[in-house]
């Protein structure tokens, strides 16, 4: 007799979680070794703190009462509760904190599109450093991370959060008209985009193109002297942020899997200066993201400056496999899974 | 909202770009923009049954229109062409979306009965109009930011046999020339969106093969303006 589950969750069967189980301690290992500590915070929070940390975002997808009539929510992801939990002041030792975890979080899905309303990530936050050198360390992390995984050809895209905030304001966009460019760039709608900046009337024909242009942007370091050709002191102050957190990670030999990208916008609302986006060419989707998120801690009552990423741990799984597929001589490992 | 963690799409491998193509009405079309713009379509062009052609520089997956944004979201083709009316339609697609191509071009409508008040009586006497449509999202979006109720009623053949037979009272639907309109003794009340040709990207394939992503929307781009 079959007793059906909610779509967007699934039963996970020993040989799955046996390697999800590996993946998880090679994460958790590697974090560790870089100082940080494993934390859990509750999967329920109340409703009210968690959409404190997200202002634009409406929050959590599913929100019920307890038995108190407290509303209550499933967290979409890690760092606001990490983010309330450092904010309460439970850690007794001078910042800055670093601190990671492998947990599920919850999101609303669309029906019959594969997505899941469970799922888990693993990430890291690293609360009390700021840019360009806290920025540096959580990518060193991620990259230690995604060789542990066995990732090797995964790349990370560098991007600036605020880089058209600050331009539109520059040309003289401002609230909805700015929020509606923000939302073209965000889904990387270009022919949109051009029409929406064409209809301004305060944009001129140039400066929708710069606009447009930059947004295309994308590579190695060149491509900051490309964006500076373009000019607008925005994009100035930008490239010199992404140029600062490249140096810092250059000097740690980092730098090599980075690809800077000016097209990028991470749909999270709390997000401030640098953004990361994690691709593997074996997979068609993101396999996570971060950034700085300096402005976050202060809605919780705690200034401090932060960064972190964070990685769906399926996906990642899903790429492992995809990888140990291309590579391996053996098209199809057994069953016990092959491969390192 | 954030949205959901899709785990499908895992097709990538390396290779020349994978490009989603378009049968039906915008396929003429396409094969010509691609020839200007220096891609094999010879086979393609041919009666063959296959799916996927050698175009040369990238490979040519055909496909339905309204699959290509599935295919190019997932990954399983990088880049693609399809009609801006699916991409209203499946607007939760994550595609990027970089050209428009400029042919194929459509008006996205809302019809009624030629002369026929109901549409106007429905609204007004029951709160709502009655509309049929394939496009079942762009319906809906339409009358919610024009501030009317609708009972939008999906349907997957001729439309217009909806406001014909009572079905519906309008349809929302794309019209190119008005013939198949006119024939049927409707007209257009409303235009809701022009409607052409447009290149898109998977956003990984946008990241991670840049070079050849921008070479070809420069190709095309340029094939398109001669």
């Amino acid at each position: 007799m079959i007793h059906p589950i909610p779509p967007g969750t699934r039963d996970v069967l020993p040989d799955e979680m046996r390697e999800l189980r590996r993946l998880h301690l090679a994460l958790i290992e590697v974090f560790e070794r870089y100082g940080y500590g494993e934390v859990r915070t509750p999967t329920i929070e109340y409703d009210e703190v968690l959409a404190r940390g997200d202002g634009r975002a409406a929050g959590s997808a599913y929100r019920f009462f307890d038995e108190q009539g407290d509303l209550l929510a499933l967290r979409s992801d890690m760092t606001i509760p990490i983010a309330r939990m450092v904010a309460s002041g439970h850690i007794r030792i001078e910042p800055p904190h670093r601190l990671c975890y492998v947990a599920p979080a919850y999101r609303a899905v669309r029906p019959q599109r594969g997505q899941m309303r469970e799922f888990t990530q693993g990430g890291v936050e690293l609360i009390g450093a700021p840019a360009p050198e806290g920025t540096a360390e959580v990518v060193e992390v991620l990259e230690a991370a995604l060789d542990a995984a066995g990732l090797t050809r995964a790349v990370i895209g560098l991007g600036d959060a605020d880089l058209y905030r600050q331009l539109l304001a520059e040309l003289g966009v401002e609230g909805e008209d700015r929020e509606a460019a923000l939302r073209l760039l965000e889904t990387h709608d270009i022919v949109g985009l051009e029409r929406f900046l064409g209809g301004l009337p305060g944009v001129s024909a140039s400066d929708a193109e710069t606009l447009v242009s930059l947004s295309q942007l994308r590579g190695g370091e060149e491509v900051l002297a490309k964006a500076r050709e373009l000019g607008g002191s925005a994009v100035e102050r930008a490239g010199a942020r992404i140029e600062e957190t490249f140096a810092a990670l250059a000097a740690r030999g980092a730098a090599d899997r980075v690809q800077i990208d000016l097209g990028l916008l991470r749909d999270l609302g709390y997000y401030s200066g640098a953004i990361l986006e994690v691709y593997d060419p074996a997979l068609g989707h993101v396999l996570g993201g971060g950034g700085r998120y300096d402005g976050l801690m202060s809605r919780f009552g705690t200034d401090l400056p932060a960064a972190g990423f964070s990685l769906y741990l399926e996906r990642v799984h899903v790429a492992q496999m995809e990888e140990e597929r291309l590579s391996g001589p053996d098209a199809s490992p057994g069953p016990d899974g092959g491969g390192s | 909202m954030q949205a959901g963690v899709s785990g499908i799409g895992r097709a990538k491998t390396g290779g020349p770009l994978k490009l989603a193509v378009p049968r039906g009405a915008l396929f003429q079309g396409t094969a010509e923009l691609l020839e200007r713009a220096g891609i094999e379509v010879g086979d393609l062009r041919g009666d063959s049954r296959a799916l996927i052609f050698d175009g040369g520089s990238v490979e040519l997956v055909t496909m339905r229109p309204s699959d290509v944004p599935t295919y190019v979201e997932a990954g399983a083709a990088d880049v693609g062409i399809t009609g801006k009316d699916v991409l209203l339609e499946q607007s939760d697609r994550l595609a990027y979306e970089l050209l428009d191509l400029g042919y194929g071009e459509c008006r996205m409508v809302l019809a009624g009965r030629r002369g026929d008040r109901s549409l106007d009586e429905e609204e007004r006497r029951l709160g709502a109009m009655r509309i049929a449509t394939k496009y079942p999202r762009v319906a809906e979006r339409h009358f919610e930011s024009t501030g009317r109720q609708a009972e939008v009623i999906e349907v997957k053949g001729s439309v217009e046999l909806a406001p014909l037979v009572g079905l519906a009272d309008g349809i929302v639907d794309l019209v190119a020339s008005g013939r198949t309109l006119a024939e049927n003794d409707l007209e257009v009340r409303e235009e809701i969106a022009v409607c052409t040709a447009r290149f898109v990207a998977n956003r990984v394939a946008h990241k991670l093969r840049a070079a050849e992503v921008d070479e070809l929307t420069a190709r095309l781009r340029e094939a398109r303006r001669r």
